[in-house]
């Protein structure tokens, strides 16, 4: 095994952020580069557990101990074969997925856990630069043909899983190019979009079909759809954000968050904005609504866009700065997470309840209104806590609620689950034979490390369907 | 009558049946024929009664019997009172005969004695209704006593005596079988104990001073015999057999003999070349020569008569079957090693332990097997009469009559010829006989060595394009060439790992398994020792001799062509020189086994069945060599597997009676562990070419994956290496030495295997549950063909995880996993008994997948249930708790304490483990808290074990084998003992530790009640139980070991926790508990001990589901280990053995012991949940007490809606059997043990000491002593300990001398302040633990012999011993000082084996000592007077010792002891050094351990604690 007493010998040691002043000037990752020796000492850390939790810890179940091991006995080749094997975009988890791997790490029982993520990225980001990582084109075809519909992660990893057991696949997105939240979601300073590209292109080699501005159900016929293909794959994802109930909401200048990062996505891929349609936090006193990773990814943009000032505001308490006891190891700790954007900027606030806006003349947004509240589940308001803010803008990213229902699943007729999600069986399957759901579309709003896993199991359920037996992984 | 497996009795076989015993025999050298030699015979007997047993009834023995010659005179008058004359003496020969006892069968079967004998030629004289006392005896013997007659059967006309005795011979044989083969009723009573012209035997179920009184015979004046052979059995369970007490026909027998399985069916596969003229064409009608199932004795004494008869002599017959270990003797003379090599190329040993005597009238004498494991001690006197025993002092004779004492040495031979009225010395015995034929001049023309054939001009190469699909193809994961194959080509040994397995049996798992995973290796415990196979190399042997067999009738320079391998394990190269080979009868030929994998079961068949037919073929055309192949498998055809093809064709041939015309190789792709070289070698096969194991390595070379600088071939020399270490472990685990023993001795259990699968192609083999058969094996094999040819895409480069080792989600699931370790740690941290049922939900919920064999039960249905609130509260249950035995120093202080703590406060048992016990912790805490463990572990290395460790407890438990690696010892390397570890083992901080694999005072089931009652001597109060784990035979072994008087029988699992063990053995050995807990409750229910002891188990246990199955099956406590680490938080790294255990559990490493974090409370919460758990069971069982439970397996049922595609073949029914016993026979413990503690001599000693006892005043007396005289000294020192703790009296204050042979266990576990003083000799076991006091033994005053060459004092002195003084003038036997740590000892001369596993204290041997002096020593120092100047290159072992000058302190330190040993014991070899010091001195060597004197050059202290972590991480132990 790699380096038995590594863990006591080494520090946890991951890739530093630029500054603050650095960074707010660009769109740039907010990482700076990280040296291959220094992966290898983080792989050193790894205890190589007879229980390795990470392995359970990760939904894709990396293995994770391997590859640490591997890493650090300079094996990088076998490292990324290794990581391939139950990941197919290692290059997107290694950088935006929170590690519930590392959350769960046995080190992490009582010190810094192994740098799983970094030692992950960085082993796929090795293989880029090598040139391991080839497209792998099927042996044979089967001659089934599968609609795709949704180019995010899950759509991405189900294509290519069942591109690789040799059937035809097409993937429908909506938008112009490929990619989903991935592209439009979340913005560059996490996600350079060129690691994106560099992924698609190899599925485009590997003979997978994209079809962009194909939204299904709108300039797709659905029933075109079904009678082309011998299976279809629902991984549209949970679009519809969760709208803010107050007096007020109907005044210019909210917006939900998902619209301003696909904006700012667009526009830094050059899309020209309508200047009528565009959403600037640039000299205004803006107020996110929401305290999750769509927040942070706000705050970030929005100080990156100039904004004059920047309140993000949650509903729940703030969380304790070490694991609260009521999440014990190797659960997903109930902690602070201080993310890069937070860093930059800001005030953030707990325990607070909007309870009206109020807007100008012209109906433009001015003031927030707004209460302290107990704890969950009643979130109680605390008498006498009202206060207000000035406000010019005000961003909604409080999750979403589902998929987008009318168009594509109201004519699929698609039955759905309690929370509005797309209903399957234990085989994805939905209430329609041949027509399958993955990704966030099925389970409702969820992480990028969740919907590739989601791809994958559903793609061998497909292809069990078409062949009557899957040796997919 | 002996009962046999069957559906009254489904877990008992008699197979197991183990015995052991006193023996021994008296013999006038003169051969003057006397009344007395048979008194003094029975007298030996009489004296041996403690080496005996009793089963449920005290009256009834084990079985007792004489050999005699036979009584002509007394006959004379008895026949003439029947009306019919005797002829002169050797002209008629006397048939002791056990027939029924209802008269109709009773006279058909006599009716077929009459004929057969008119048959043979011979005439009948007439029957003697032999006189028998059966009021004499006990109630069961009496129920089981047959009919007991004599026959006297006349000579031919113009009969030699020779002839005439063979004709007896065949008369018995054919006797038996026709008896055997009728529907006689009662015919299991028939028996014929002796039938001879020499000799006759009376022997019976009894005890041995009843046999006089029971057979008359005996005790009238006229029965005149000039020698008598005796035997006391020791059986491990009591079913009445009448037959089984010994002597037989020829011997008798203390020890068993391991290999028999393998013996028995070779001498059956060589039956039908058996040629004799002597015999002509009677040979057929002697078949079967080995009748079936009888005891290893019997057997042996089959093939012993058999080759006498056939014309060799007895001691040619008993040193070919018992040879010494000649293998790697460097001393013998090549004459004498040439005649054991060509014996070699006849027949495999029947391996000991063994200590036999033999006779067949003419000739008596006794052998000792390699390994000397048994005691013999002789004595002969001046007027002529020669007496050998076990023990020493069994007669009293006058020491002015001695002429001279011993003890048989390893693989030596004592004979007294009455023809020659002489002993002929063992060198004699074996010059005569190498001279009989020019034994090395055959070898050298006959036999043909593998390094000597022609290289081939072709050989199989390495592929590397297809390897990744190959070893798919073969099963192979990623675990087994990361975790197994690599380490043993890096390392050159197995890889070790820890903490148990949990992954579920073969049989019940989800994935193809190879079919070796279906098999679980046996292993040696209480009836017979394992071996070092390290440290005591010098007796094993991986030599194996393969080519045709002969006649072992005959003896000729044909027998010996054979071709001669050193090792079992076969290159490419290696194999295709075998294949081209055509030197003289040499010629080899290559099957495939292969099948048509789309086929299914039919094509298996059909491909099993072709493969016999063309080996039969193969042989008939000549072929010596059958080469088994699976290399030519391709898309269609996979492989078969290849034990199965192997014992197909195996078995095929031993049916066809053909099968030692030829050698089995396996050429396989699928062999790459220990366990499947040992399974393929165990089931017949002479060598195996693991190609693909081979081509692994080279791959893994070629990819760059091996560490840097090792080439290709150095790894497949050290894996070459790891796989024959491996072997040799594996044998030894078993007690056996020789890889030629080993080879078709199946000693393997098959858990999971159909009856149908197990009786075709593993005949012999116990398969208890029944399993898969054909059908799954083929399905097996397409899966796996399925993953080379048809691979999942992106994956196909890899291998599956494996994941037996390490937990991986698509691997093989693990009972402690992420969910339940999670769930458990919050439910005691967070005191949620929510939790807690989650956590055991988890476990009994099969939609997740068995676990385990109690994972196929389920509760009765309809039971009434009662309520809860009537239940026996948990508070009382979890005083049935307690946890494993784990030493401090697997785990950490803190871990360790916390346990103990918690078990105290809640009134379990926690468990020391083997490494003693900080006595700072007997006394309680400030707050009450008491550290001691309730439970003191006396394991093989006897760590701390001292006379006031022993009576800081409330049980004593001897620990016979862990679960984890049943059969071997330990290693705790010297950087693991810091200062503390080595003050608490009584060690030295840095030196390495030892653990050797068998207790050295328990080589035999007699042993053992030995060692029970010193305990219990020591400590009266504490109650002693006997750990055993699971195997086949577990049953028969806890009756043996209830019989010697244990209170408590522990039977563990093969799943149990470990610190440090060979994967293999984590994996391969032993069994679920739930078989092994089962077949004990059966058999202790059917012999009616269950009453007299309480059975623990432990293995795994999880749930409360698990305590009630537990129960139900017959446990009345429980052990945990595993767990109990889990809720302390233990996260299962599995690197105990690394010391980098992150939790601050498994570790000593002081950084990481702070992280520890577990706390005696969440120990407690466990426990009440877990009782809490069984509560709620038995209230829906209907139970209000665990005693109204235990035992009640008829509230268990198979669950039948199992439809996983293995586990639905599993049959339960025979672990769910419920015995059918009269009610009257308990089912759980309700009667206490009697131990026989008040006839010890002790009560005297304290009565008389008790001025000392009380006051401390100096007392001294004087004593007789005798043999029965055991242990004496332990009980007073006990006394001690507990008034004064280990601090003792001040020195000499009781002064006791004794005056005769002194009894087992002599001064055992002596405390500070007694000196006992002996003058007279004593017997095994001396000073055994000797804590302190001082022992003294010299010859009686008025003796004239010189002391250093007669032996003084048994085997196995001081063994243990951690402080003292001892002076012995005379001679030690074997392994004097073994595992000494801390006394001073002085002795004149010892025999083999002498200081090992010594790890300190000083002794000095004033003579000669035997072979393999000072293995394993690690510390302490030895003065060796090295008189003849071979000390160092032949007998000392040097492997981890220097052998240097003494220098000025270590003169001084000398004189003094050699003075004191001349003050003390009066010796003249000390005067006569003294006197002439200066020359003398000179002659001395030191021998000084490796490990000691790096660390006294060290010399600061500190260095000998852990330098870096690094440096302990590197050095895995072994052992």
């Amino acid at each position: 095994m790699g380096k038995p007493t590594g863990f006591l010998e080494y520090k946890r040691e991951t890739p530093q952020r630029r500054t603050v002043e650095d960074r707010l000037n660009d769109w740039h990752d907010v990482y700076r580069e990280f040296s291959d020796q220094s992966v290898r000492t983080q792989g050193a850390r790894c205890m190589d557990c007879g229980v390795p939790f990470c392995h359970l810890g990760c939904p894709l179940n990396n293995i994770i101990p391997n590859w640490n091991d591997l890493v650090y006995r300079d094996r990088w080749q076998d490292a990324i074969r290794v990581l391939h094997l139950t990941n197919n975009f290692p290059e997107f988890t290694g950088q935006v997925c929170p590690a519930p791997c590392e959350a769960a790490c046995v080190l992490g029982i009582n010190e810094a856990p192994v740098a799983i993520k970094v030692v992950e990225k960085m082993i796929i980001e090795r293989a880029f630069r090598e040139g391991w990582i080839k497209p792998e084109r099927p042996k044979h075809r089967t001659g089934k043909t599968i609609a795709i519909i949704g180019s995010g992660p899950s759509g991405l990893a189900a294509a290519q899983q069942l591109n690789r057991a040799g059937h035809h696949i097409t993937v429908y997105e909506k938008n112009d190019r490929v990619g989903g939240l991935l592209r439009f979601g979340i913005p560059d300073f996490k996600l350079e979009k060129y690691i994106l590209d560099r992924r698609i292109d190899l599925l485009q080699s590997e003979g997978i079909v994209f079809a962009t501005n194909a939204h299904v159900g709108v300039n797709v016929a659905v029933e075109e759809l079904r009678s082309s293909y011998d299976a279809i794959l629902l991984c549209g994802g949970a679009e519809a954000p969760r709208d803010l109930n107050v007096p007020g909401r109907q005044l210019k200048g909210t917006y939900y968050a998902v619209d301003f990062l696909t904006q700012q996505n667009k526009r830094l891929a050059g899309a020209a904005i309508e200047p009528s349609k565009e959403i600037l936090a640039t000299g205004k006193r803006v107020v996110i609504i929401g305290g999750g990773d769509t927040g942070a990814d706000c705050l970030g943009t929005c100080h990156r866009q100039k904004a004059k000032s920047v309140h993000q505001m949650e509903i729940l308490p703030k969380p304790p700065d070490q694991r609260a006891p009521s999440t014990p190891w190797p659960q997903w700790p109930l902690q602070l997470r201080t993310e890069s954007s937070h860093e930059e900027g800001g005030v953030r606030e707990w325990a607070v309840l909007t309870t009206s806006l109020e807007g100008d003349v012209q109906g433009n947004l001015s003031k927030l209104n707004a209460v302290r509240v107990g704890p969950p589940p009643d979130f109680k308001p605390i008498p006498g806590s009202e206060f207000s803010l000035e406000v010019d803008m005000i961003l909604l990213a409080m999750g979403f609620t589902g998929p987008q229902r009318n168009g594509l699943l109201d004519e699929l007729g698609v039955a759905l689950d309690s929370r509005g999600n797309v209903s399957t069986d234990e085989n994805y399957m939905t209430s329609i034979p041949s027509v399958f759901s993955a990704g966030d579309m099925r389970r409702g709003q969820s992480l990028v490390v969740w919907a590739i896993t989601e791809g994958r199991k559903a793609a061998k359920c497909v292809d069990r369907y078409l062949m009557g037996f899957s040796n997919l992984p | 009558m002996t009962p046999t497996a069957s559906r009254d009795f489904p877990l008992y076989d008699p197979k197991n049946e183990h015995d052991a015993c006193g023996v021994g025999f008296v013999v006038n050298l003169n051969n003057e024929k006397s009344h007395d030699i048979i008194t003094k015979g029975i007298e030996i007997l009489v004296n041996l009664t403690h080496r005996g047993a009793c089963g449920c009834d005290p009256e009834t023995g084990d079985g007792a019997g004489v050999m005699i010659q036979i009584p002509h005179r007394f006959f004379v008058g008895e026949c003439e009172k029947l009306g019919f004359g005797l002829p002169r003496e050797g002209e008629y020969g006397v048939g002791m005969i056990f027939l029924p006892v209802e008269p109709q069968p009773r006279f058909q079967c006599q009716g077929i004695v009459d004929r057969i004998v008119q048959e043979e030629g011979l005439s009948v004289l007439g029957w003697r209704d032999t006189p028998v006392f059966g009021d004499t005896i006990g109630r069961v013997a009496r129920a089981s006593q047959p009919y007991i007659e004599q026959i006297f059967i006349r000579t031919g006309l113009d009969m030699t005596r020779e002839t005439f005795e063979r004709k007896l011979y065949v008369v018995r044989k054919r006797v038996e079988a026709e008896i055997a083969a009728s529907d006689i009723k009662d015919k299991g009573f028939f028996y014929i104990p002796s039938l001879s012209s020499w000799t006759i035997v009376y022997k019976g179920l009894l005890l041995a001073p009843q046999i006089t009184n029971f057979y008359t015979d005996l005790s009238n004046p006229d029965a005149l015999s000039a020698m008598c052979l005796v035997h006391q059995r020791f059986s491990t369970n009591t079913f009445p057999s009448w037959q089984l007490a010994h002597p037989y026909r020829y011997l008798c027998h203390n020890g068993e003999i391991n290999t028999l399985r393998g013996n028995v069916n070779w001498m059956y596969a060589r039956q039908s070349i058996l040629k004799s003229d002597l015999f002509g064409e009677d040979m057929k009608r002697l078949f079967p020569i080995v009748q079936p199932n009888v005891s290893d004795s019997a057997s042996l004494d089959n093939v012993v008569e058999l080759l006498t008869l056939a014309g060799r002599s007895l001691p040619h017959v008993m040193a070919m079957l018992i040879p010494e270990a000649w293998d790697a003797d460097t001393t013998m003379s090549p004459a004498k090693r040439s005649f054991y090599e060509y014996h070699a190329s006849l027949m495999e040993p029947w391996d000991g332990p063994a200590a036999v005597a033999f006779s067949d009238g003419r000739v008596i004498g006794a052998i000792l097997d390699r390994n000397g494991l048994r005691p013999a001690r002789y004595l002969v006197t001046t007027d002529g009469l020669l007496i050998m025993a076990s023990e020493t002092g069994v007669l009293d004779i006058e020491s002015s009559r001695v002429s001279y004492t011993g003890a048989l040495e390893p693989g030596k031979m004592l004979l007294a010829d009455l023809a020659e009225k002489r002993i002929i010395p063992d060198d004699e015995i074996k010059e005569k006989l190498s001279e009989r034929r020019p034994y090395g001049q055959w070898i050298n023309e006959n036999q043909i060595l593998l390094e000597n054939l022609p290289d081939p001009s072709r050989e199989f190469g390495f592929s590397p394009d297809d390897i990744v699909m190959r070893q798919r193809l073969f099963g192979y994961t990623e675990e087994d060439v990361r975790m197994i194959v690599t380490p043993m080509a890096v390392n050159g040994e197995e890889p070790v790992g820890s903490m148990g397995t949990d992954t579920p049996l073969a049989c019940l798992s989800d994935k193809p398994q190879p079919l070796f995973n279906y098999f679980k290796q046996m292993f040696a415990q209480v009836t017979n020792p394992p071996i070092d196979s390290i440290r005591e190399a010098l007796v094993m042997s991986l030599t194996s001799y393969i080519g045709t067999e002969r006649n072992i009738l005959d003896e000729t320079p044909q027998h010996c062509h054979t071709l001669k391998l050193p090792h079992p394990i076969l290159t490419n190269r290696d194999l295709e020189k075998m294949r081209r080979v055509s030197q003289g009868d040499f010629l080899a030929t290559t099957l495939p086994m292969l099948f048509r994998v789309d086929g299914g079961e039919k094509e298996l068949v059909r491909a099993l069945d072709g493969l016999c037919r063309r080996a039969s073929l193969a042989m008939h055309s000549g072929y010596s060599i059958i080469i088994l192949s699976d290399r030519g498998f391709d898309e269609d055809y996979a492989p078969i597997p290849s034990l199965l093809a192997l014992t197909a064709v195996h078995n095929h041939l031993v049916r066809e009676e053909t099968r030692t015309q030829v050698a089995l190789v396996v050429e396989s792709g699928e062999p790459r562990e220990v366990m499947h070289f040992c399974l393929l070698i165990g089931y017949g096969a002479s060598a195996v070419n693991p190609y693909l194991a081979i081509e692994s390595l080279e791959d893994l070379s070629q990819r760059g994956l091996l560490p840097q600088g090792l080439s290709f071939t150095e790894a497949l020399h050290n894996y070459k290496n790891a796989v024959k270490k491996g072997i040799l472990k594996t044998m030894s685990k078993m007690g056996i030495s020789t890889l030629q023993s080993y080879r078709g001795a199946q000693v393997f259990e098959a858990v999971g295997l159909g009856k149908e699968l197990v009786e075709k192609y593993f005949t012999g083999t116990s398969s208890r549950i029944g399993g898969i058969g054909l059908d799954v094996l083929s399905q097996e094999a397409k899966m796996k063909h399925d993953a080379a040819f048809h691979p999942a895409p992106t994956t196909d480069s890899q291998l599956e995880p494996g994941a037996n080792y390490q937990f991986r989600i698509n691997g093989e699931r693990h009972s402690v996993n992420p969910t339940t370790i999670t769930k458990l740690q919050q439910a005691v941290r967070q005191s949620s008994y929510k939790s807690f049922k989650e956590y055991t939900q988890h476990l009994i919920d099969q939609s997740r997948g068995l676990y385990n064999l109690r994972g196929l039960m389920e509760f009765r249905k309809g039971t009434r249930s009662v309520p809860i609130e009537e239940v026996e509260p948990a508070k009382e249950i979890v005083k049935r708790f307690a946890t494993g035995a784990m030493s401090f120093g697997s785990i950490s202080k803190e871990a360790h304490e916390t346990l103990a703590i918690a078990m105290n406060r809640i009134g379990g048992k926690s468990n020391t483990g083997e490494g003693g016990e900080n006595e700072e912790r007997f006394i309680a805490n400030a707050n009450g808290d008491l550290r001691r463990s309730a439970v003191k572990q006396v394991a093989s290395a006897r760590f701390g074990v001292s006379a006031n460790y022993l009576v800081n407890a409330d049980e004593l438990q001897i620990k016979i084998a862990q679960g984890a690696k049943p059969g071997e010892g330990g290693q705790l390397p010297g950087h693991k003992v810091d200062a503390i570890i080595a003050r608490v083992r009584h060690s030295i901080p840095g030196v390495g530790l030892i653990s050797p694999p068998p207790h050295h005072d328990i080589y035999s089931i007699e042993d053992i009640a030995q060692l029970i009652y010193d305990l219990k001597n020591v400590n009266p109060r504490a109650r002693i139980s006997v750990k055993l784990v699971s195997e086949n035979g577990v049953g028969t072994v806890a009756a043996g070991v209830a019989k010697a008087h244990a209170d408590v029988i522990l039977i563990s699992g093969d799943s149990g926790g470990t610190g440090a063990s060979p994967l293999s053995s984590i994996k391969h050995a032993g069994i679920p508990w739930e078989l092994g807990l089962a077949e004990t409750q059966q058999v202790l229910v059917l012999n009616d001990l269950r009453s007299r002891v309480r059975l623990q188990t432990d293995g795994k246990l999880q749930t409360g589901r698990d305590v009630v199955i537990a129960a139900l099956l017959g446990a009345e406590e429980f052990g945990f280990a595993t767990t109990p680490l889990v809720t302390m938080g233990c996260v299962m790294m599995r690197k105990c053995h690394l010391n980098t255990c992150p939790v601050g559990i498994a570790t000593q490493d002081p950084v990481l012991r702070q992280r520890f974090q577990g706390k005696p409370e969440h120990v407690i919460n466990f426990f009440f949940y877990l009782a809490e758990e069984v509560r709620e069971v038995m209230a829906q069982l209907g139970f209000r007490s665990i005693d109204e439970m235990i035992g009640r397996v008829d509230m268990l049922e198979q669950r039948q809606s199992v439809e996983h595609w293995k586990a639905k073949h599993i049959d339960l029914s025979s672990v769910l059997h419920n015995p059918p016993v009269p009610m009257r026979f308990g089912r759980r413990c309700q009667i206490a043990q009697d131990h026989g503690l008040n006839q010890a001599l002790d009560y005297q000693l304290i009565d008389k000491a008790k001025e000392a006892l009380e006051r401390k005043a100096p007392v001294e007396f004087h004593l007789p002593i005798r043999n029965v005289h055991r242990t004496v000294g332990a009980m007073l020192s006990g006394e001690i300990s507990r008034r004064y703790g280990s601090q003792g009296l001040p020195e000499d204050t009781i002064r006791i001398s004794f005056k005769g042979s002194a009894g087992q266990s002599f001064g055992a576990f002596l405390a500070k302040g007694i000196t006992l003083t002996l003058e007279g000799d004593a017997n095994d076991y001396v000073g055994k633990g000797l804590s302190g006091g001082r022992i003294v033994v010299f010859p009686p005053k008025d003796s004239k012999r010189i002391a250093e060459e007669n032996t003084v004092i048994g085997n196995v002195v001081l063994y243990g011993a951690t402080n003292g003084e001892a002076y012995f003038s005379g001679k030690a036997g074997h392994r004097f000082a073994i595992r000494n740590s801390g006394a001073t000892a002085v002795v004149e001369a010892v025999g083999d084996h002498g200081c090992e596993y010594m790890t300190n204290g000083l002794v000095v041997v004033l003579g000669k000592t035997g072979r393999n002096f000072a293995a394993g020593m690690s510390g302490g120092i030895v003065y060796v007077f090295d008189e003849q100047g071979n000390f160092s290159s032949l007998l000392c072992n040097r492997a981890s010792v220097d052998l240097d000058p003494l220098d000025g302190e270590d003169e001084a330190k000398l004189h003094r002891l050699v003075n004191n040993h001349f003050e003390l014991t009066a010796s003249q070899r000390a005067r006569t050094i003294l006197d002439e010091w200066p020359a003398m001195v000179t002659k001395f060597v030191k021998v000084f351990p490796h490990d000691y004197k790096r660390v006294l050059s060290a010399s600061a202290p500190q260095q000998a604690v852990p330098q870096t972590i690094e440096r302990i991480a590197k050095e895995v132990p072994v052992g």
